[in-house]
């Protein structure tokens, strides 16, 4: 060992950078990561598990649903409708009855989730242009199956009804105006397209806010914090030291899940890829910093594990991942406006799915970064350096 | 281990001064108008049973605790306001193992000189892997590490930075007997380079080898001063007695008047008082039994320390 070296300075101030004391953490995190295989491993094969199961399982445009006719009458027109509706993908015509109380029953027990009644004298008043009703009763305890088959169901009917050519209306009646539908940047409707951005932010979520909302109660647990506290490294320093290595940890997940999206569910990129590395590399850090406050207030690993799905339930419901935005209250709009998913999610559709690039989409970037400022700021105030 | 010859340490003659230091938790004073000082290049022995605030005052001297009244120095910087400085040159080593056992013996010790900013922390780490005899080891974990490597590793962490003050918390706690005289033998070498100890302990064996020992018990400081310096400040007078059966008279003696202390040694058993006219006589009857050997002696430094134990219950019960 060499005798005195230059780095004894009488004046007690820290010796070494600001700099170097982060870096040190950085490599304790980034090892201590690395040690723990299993944690690491789910880190990988959470997003690409998540991503297949809501891809594949998960469609909001229904197809099969279990279906019952109510057959009143025994005609042609009956008889067409119905097969018109076995036709087609969104109903699968499981039975036809001729009682009302069946059709309840089929109902109750879920074996069926719409019924069609074709009522007593249908064709004879459509034949005569009565315009005779035709009801449908839905299952509407799930909202969403049975708004999307009610819309599709009276487009199959006339359609059907038409090609027959079973029934030639009196009055071709011509609506004053014709609405067309323009389905812009999904034209196909399709849900996975709108899923998989909403994914890769409610993924990222739900892990990075766990990793480091553990990171500094494990310490206290393990204690590890004591002697920590007593080394001269600031709050500051500990902080961005803890997260750094997740930042990478974050990037990777997203890499996956916007790899699989565009390779196995065909989700486009037509924006530019800058401007999306950008906007995640902030937003991962922005949940960093959540979880790495959520680190400073709870007592335990198991309170800050609470308090992080706390945080990440409302972030599911309210960012418009679920349920659109546009259609909450405003109370809870306001809410969701608070939330990083909230603003992460529409610059990855915009940026995804509408070619915007990050420029246009300022207002979500600047709340992401203000979110990741108060988070920061509240947590290097509540990390307390002694152990009062 | 032969850190000895290492650094010359570079601090003011008295490293630690402090006054009145007061702390309480939940209403209860853990330290109470605590004051003490310790030397440069001094061990400075800390006992007290357990809960007597040892570990608290410690806290307080390198920063970890905020005194709720009192002040003083640690190195010369003012323990409520120059915590930073304080931490920079005060190795502190934990009563519990607080490196991080998931990292290998290497990475913790470079973990520890790059957050004390030190040039070449890769150097430095290995100088303490060969100082420290675990040369070939270092990519063991540390919590695969038995007790006494453990308390070694903590050590060669604690001094890596070449801190000009150690603050031991009860660091032999659970280590054999070779390996708490290797540790001993390493402190004595640190400190005569002019390295400043303060360490807890409730090893006698270990008290006697400080330069000065401080006792606190409720909080309290009750002695301090060399060991001989204590042992004369209790006043006891004391007598041993040995031979078959000598055990058997504790019961007998226990509540004598002019008894302050009685305590079993193996087969003798100590006895002892403030009073040495009231002792004599209380042992008096007991003196001509036939077999029993009675030898007026010195207290040792345990005997003092029981009877400053009891005389705290006594005071503070």
């Amino acid at each position: 060992m060499t005798p005195a070296p230059s780095n004894t300075n009488g004046n007690g101030s820290p010796g070494g950078s600001s700099f170097g004391r982060f870096w040190a953490m950085t490599v304790k995190e980034f090892i201590q990561m690395t040690r723990d295989r299993i944690t690491l491993a789910t880190m990988v094969m959470l997003p690409i598990m998540q991503l297949f199961l809501f891809g594949f399982a998960i469609n909001t445009t229904p197809h099969n649903l279990p279906t019952a006719v109510l057959m009143r009458e025994n005609s042609d027109v009956g008889r067409s409708i119905l097969a018109a509706l076995k036709n087609t993908d969104f109903f699968e015509v499981k039975t036809v009855v001729t009682r009302a109380e069946d059709m309840d029953a089929l109902l109750q027990s879920g074996k069926a989730l719409f019924v069609v009644e074709i009522p007593e004298g249908f064709e004879r008043s459509l034949r005569r242009g009565d315009s005779p009703s035709l009801l449908v009763a839905a299952d509407a305890t799930d909202p969403v199956a049975a708004s999307s088959a009610l819309g599709a169901l009276s487009g199959i009917i006339s359609t059907a009804l038409e090609n027959d050519r079973q029934v030639t209306f009196t009055e071709p009646v011509k609506p004053a105006f014709q609405i067309v539908q323009h389905r812009r940047y999904n034209p196909a409707g399709s849900s996975t397209l709108n899923i998989v951005p909403g994914l890769l932010g409610t993924i990222l979520t739900m892990t990075l806010l766990i990793f480091t909302a553990l990171s500094v109660t494990r310490e206290v647990e393990r204690g590890t914090m004591e002697n920590l506290l007593s080394m001269p490294i600031k709050p500051l320093e500990i902080m961005l030291g803890k997260i750094a290595p997740y930042v990478l940890i974050g990037l990777i997940q997203a890499l996956v899940i916007i790899g699989v999206g565009v390779l196995v569910f065909r989700v486009p990129i037509l924006g530019d890829p800058l401007s999306l590395t950008a906007a995640t590399a902030l937003f991962v850090i922005t949940n960093l910093s959540i979880g790495y406050t959520f680190s400073t207030v709870a007592a335990n690993q198991l309170q800050a594990m609470q308090m992080a799905m706390m945080f990440f339930l409302p972030n599911i419901l309210l960012s418009g991942f679920m349920f659109p935005f546009a259609g909450m209250p405003n109370w809870a709009q306001w809410i969701g406006e608070a939330l990083p998913l909230t603003h992460y999610i529409r610059i990855v559709r915009a940026v995804m799915l509408k070619g915007a690039s990050i420029e246009t989409l300022a207002y979500d970037t600047l709340a992401l970064a203000g979110l990741m400022a108060v988070a920061m700021l509240i947590a290097v105030r509540r990390f307390r350096r002694t152990l009062d | 281990m032969t850190a000895a010859e290492t650094y010359k340490v570079d601090a003011p003659e008295t490293v630690i001064d402090v006054h009145h230091l007061t702390k309480s938790f939940g209403g209860r004073k853990v330290v109470d108008d605590l004051s003490m000082s310790v030397k440069k290049g001094r061990i400075h022995g800390f006992l007290g049973p357990n809960g007597s605030g040892k570990t608290t005052t410690i806290r307080m001297l390198c920063g970890l605790l905020t005194p709720d009244s009192g002040n003083g120095t640690c190195l010369g910087f003012d323990i409520l306001t120059e915590s930073d400085r304080i931490r920079r040159r005060v190795g502190y080593m934990t009563q519990k193992f607080s490196l991080y056992q998931d990292l290998s013996i290497r990475e913790n010790l470079e973990f520890v000189a790059r957050v004390y900013g030190l040039s070449d922390a890769r150097g430095k780490a290995t100088a303490a892997i060969e100082r420290l005899g675990l040369k070939g080891r270092e990519k063991q974990l540390a919590g695969e590490l038995s007790g006494g490597w453990k308390q070694r590793l903590a050590l060669g962490a604690c001094i890596l930075p070449e801190p000009a003050l150690l603050l031991l918390d009860e660091p032999t706690a659970g280590v054999d007997p070779k390996a708490r005289r290797d540790f001993w033998n390493e402190i004595h070498a640190l400190a005569a380079n002019g390295l400043s100890v303060l360490v807890s302990t409730h090893y006698m064996d270990e008290a006697e080898r400080c330069h000065e020992i401080a006792y606190i018990a409720y909080g309290k400081l009750l002695a301090e001063g060399t060991v001989d310096e204590v042992i004369a400040g209790t006043g006891l007078v004391t007598f041993t007695v040995s031979g078959p059966g000598a055990d058997r008279l504790q019961a007998e003696l226990e509540h004598a008047p002019g008894v302050d202390m009685i305590a079993p040694f193996g087969t003798s058993l100590h006895v002892a008082g403030r009073d040495a006219a009231a002792l004599e006589q209380a042992i008096a009857p007991y003196r001509d039994r036939p077999g029993l050997k009675w030898e007026k002696g010195e207290p040792t430094l345990e005997d003092a320390f029981i009877d400053l134990m009891r005389r705290s219950e006594d005071n503070f019960k």
